[in-house]
């Protein structure tokens, strides 16, 4: 690695230019990507102590620590927060940003303005949001249901006007990605030799694309509903509010697989690299990525199975809902075909991964619970749902999203993490999550509902582990965020290519240059071909 | 970076390789900007087929209080628009950067046009208290819900009234590059989708004009 080693002493992007303006208003997507990283990972941080308060206080039955208005407010900043400001943007817009470019051999994304732009777009979003918690804040829940919505005194506009600009900062992520992976691919990279991590974010980037633009006019109507009070949702109007949730879902639901299809990718990229093989099935699981995507359009009214919709559509949405699991189960076979007979290596990555793959599982299962017509009506709205899509959401994008930082940390900040701290917090995070949430499940089935300040006092041993468990997921975290920072300024220098893969971007030092390599990439080999001296151990 | 093409004044981004390349990622993105438009207006083509289907009756007597003359007034002004825009791309692609700025000016003058029709429509609709909603004060059209029509027909039109006046601030933008002199036959792009996103504008004109217009 003779250039890399002379280079890591020279010119990368992190040293390229000096001061904040050069950040603040550089156009390198590695820079972009780190910004986003900081900025989530801040949201991150406030919706993490709303879940924890919210846990606190269903420690005991009882209003113990809020009042019950107070408590609508938390669950309501932890849900908007963590959709709206984490999740959907965290893996294509932070990871995906510094990634994406470098994976396809290419000096940055096709509109380095846009791609400024979209983070200030969504930080502008953030703060129209996040301005309502020093008015009156807000108590919808993340859905922003009507009449509700229109009628609360609290200051319902500024989140929906808040969510409405962060979609276009989704739009535009997306717009730049499509356009990136079809104009900048590198010599040689046919469709056939893209890493998986960009179909993933291909699919990613055309849900974006499709429905996000509904998710606007929803929001939208919803702030007009309230400022001018045009009555399109509000039945006292003659408005109809069960339009608002088929408006809504439209999007949400998609939106679901905004956040788990980028994790997908990640955990196909960390797959294959520990476990010294090729992967199994890639075109099964790219295509698989289309079949999702495709079929998250139409399947939103699983979500109003209780809505008063017509028999007739709940039985067809239940029905075209449960082939969602057949290209998700294609994916999960896929990555268990490729760790079957491999040389397992368990760095922090694969632990992630693993964790990913056991606890997206059960998220997916539990889904055809739901998808299920007869059980869904007994589960709906209770503590079931809230199990399944925190597995879903946490459980796979947040597990996937951590695989993804541990794997690119060495590259993008040229640094190691130390491996036993890591090791250590992604088991306390992966058993914290099922202490936290396996409890629910069962509260579910026993009719615990969701959203409520208090419960039975039967229910209280299950909270209380539930709780538990949310402070040892804080622990875990809290030994990521020391450990990272300490690589930051005390780690051992990364080498190019630590993990010893394939995908372009570890052939550029680490950090990468300015314009991401020394010469400009060919691509000859698939990006999973570990055969031979290329499946040695790491 | 020595290995940078150069067509006509404009300077190729470095991360392309060509100025072919680079044209056609912004064409391809704004035809994606124009898929997330069309889906942006769906919605509220939507909500208005929501309410046709189940007040038909109130849809029907609300539309009379929309004068079609003047819908029809507007759908001249931007079909024609469209077709002077048209003239301003082929212009564009052969460096005929005066007959862009002569064509995009008449593209204004049409849009002006279409605003003060549109303004005039509104104040109209303001004064009878043909208002959206909770607003809705007139005495003369008593079918129940007509306000929701009301709605429907402001949030469209508005929203499209909107992308009239954000395309005459891009044209304006267009117009000032060409009196520079920088649109070539190697390099027109502005041109070319300032271009397609006026059709668009047109476009959904032409389908809220009947809609809302001309109702069976
Ligand atoms: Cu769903």
């Amino acid at each position: 690695m003779g250039h890399g080693v002379a280079l890591a002493h020279g010119d990368n992007y992190i040293n390229h230019s000096k001061g904040l303006k050069s950040w603040l208003n550089t156009l390198d997507h590695k820079r972009i990507g780190i910004m986003y990283l900081i900025a989530i990972l801040s949201f991150f941080l406030v919706g993490g102590i709303f879940a924890m308060l919210i846990r606190l206080n269903l420690f005991s039955p009882g209003s113990t620590l809020v009042s019950p208005s107070k408590y609508n407010q938390l669950f309501t900043y932890h849900g908007a927060i963590m959709v709206f400001m984490v999740i959907i943007p965290m893996i294509p817009a932070a990871i995906g940003n510094m990634v994406l470019p470098m994976m396809l051999g290419a000096k940055d994304v096709a509109f380095p303005r846009w791609n400024l732009a979209s983070f200030y777009v969504y930080l502008s979003g953030a703060a129209i949001a996040c301005a309502s918690l020093f008015l009156n804040g807000v108590d919808t829940g993340w859905t922003f249901y009507t009449p509700y919505s229109i009628r609360t005194s609290t200051s319902a506009v500024w989140v929906l006007l808040g969510a409405f600009v962060m979609g276009f900062s989704s739009i535009l992520t997306g717009l730049n990605f499509v356009v990136s992976i079809h104009k900048l691919r590198a010599p040689g990279m046919g469709w056939g030799k893209m890493p998986l991590f960009l179909w993933a974010l291909y699919g990613t980037s055309v849900i974006q694309i499709l429905a996000t633009p509904v998710l606007a006019i929803t929001l939208l109507l919803a702030a007009l509903e309230r400022i001018v009070g045009i009555g399109i949702f509000d039945p006292a109007l003659g408005g109809d509010p069960v339009l608002f949730q088929h408006f809504f879902w439209f999007y949400s639901h998609p939106a679901v697989y905004i956040m788990i299809l980028p994790a997908m990718g990640v955990i196909s990229e960390v797959v294959p690299v520990f476990s010294r093989k090729p992967i199994f099935g890639y075109t099964a699981i790219a295509m698989a990525t289309f079949g999702i995507a495709l079929v998250s359009f139409v399947v939103w009214g699983h979500h109003m199975f209780v809505s008063g919709q017509s028999e007739f559509a709940n039985f067809l949405f239940s029905l075209i809902t449960m082939f969602v699991a057949i290209p998700t189960g294609v994916k999960v076979f896929s990555w268990l075909g490729t760790m079957y007979k491999g040389s397992l290596h368990f760095h922090a990555p694969m632990l992630y991964a693993i964790g990913f793959i056991f606890v997206f599982t059960i998220g997916g299962m539990t889904g055809m619970f739901l998808a299920t017509l007869a059980t869904d009506v007994h589960l709906t709205d209770t503590y079931f749902v809230v199990a399944h899509f925190h597995y879903v959401m946490v459980g796979g994008s947040l597990l996937g999203f951590l695989a993804g930082l541990h794997y690119w940390f060495p590259k993008f900040s040229g640094k190691m993490y130390a491996e036993t701290p890591a090791m250590i917090a992604a088991i306390l995070i992966n058993v914290g999550f099922n202490v936290t949430f396996f409890p629910q499940f069962i509260l579910g089935v026993l009719g615990m509902p969701r959203r409520y300040a208090d419960y039975l006092p039967q229910f209280t041993t299950l909270n209380r582990v539930s709780t538990v468990g949310s402070w040892i997921i804080a622990a875990g975290f809290l030994l990521v965020l020391f450990y990272l920072i300490h690589a930051l300024l005390r780690g051992k220098k990364a080498s190019d290519n630590p993990w010893k893969a394939l995908t372009l971007e570890w052939q550029s030092p680490s950090p990468p240059p300015h314009e991401n390599f020394l010469v400009e990439p060919v691509v000859t080999d698939g990006p999973y071909d570990y055969r031979g001296a290329k499946a040695g151990p790491i | 970076m020595g290995s940078h093409e150069v067509a006509g004044e404009h300077q190729v981004a470095h991360h392309f390789k060509s100025a072919l390349d680079e044209f056609e990622a912004c064409k391809q993105a704004m035809w994606i900007f124009l898929v997330t438009e069309v889906l942006f207006f769906s919605g509220l083509f939507v909500a208005y087929t929501v309410l046709r289907v189940f007040e038909p009756e109130m849809v029907k007597a609300a539309h009379h209080f929309l004068d079609w003359r003047l819908g029809a007034l507007n759908t001249v002004f931007l079909i024609t628009s469209s077709l002077t825009m048209a003239f301003a791309v082929s212009a564009s692609q052969r460096g005929d950067n005066k007959r862009v700025v002569r064509q995009l000016i008449y593209t204004l003058i049409l849009a002006c046009g279409f605003c003060v029709v549109k303004i005039y429509e509104y104040s109209h609709k303001f004064h009878d208290k043909l208002l959206p909603g909770a607003h809705f004060g007139n005495t003369e059209l008593t079918a129940n819900k007509a306000g929701l029509f009301f709605s429907v027909y402001f949030v469209m039109t508005g929203i499209h009234a909107l992308h009239v006046v954000i395309g005459m601030g891009v044209i304006l933008w267009v117009i000032l590059r060409a009196r520079k002199n920088e649109f070539s036959p190697n390099y027109f792009t502005p041109v070319e989708i300032t271009g397609l996103y006026w059709h668009f504008v047109d476009l959904v004109w032409i389908y809220l004009f009947p809609l809302l217009y001309l109702v069976g």
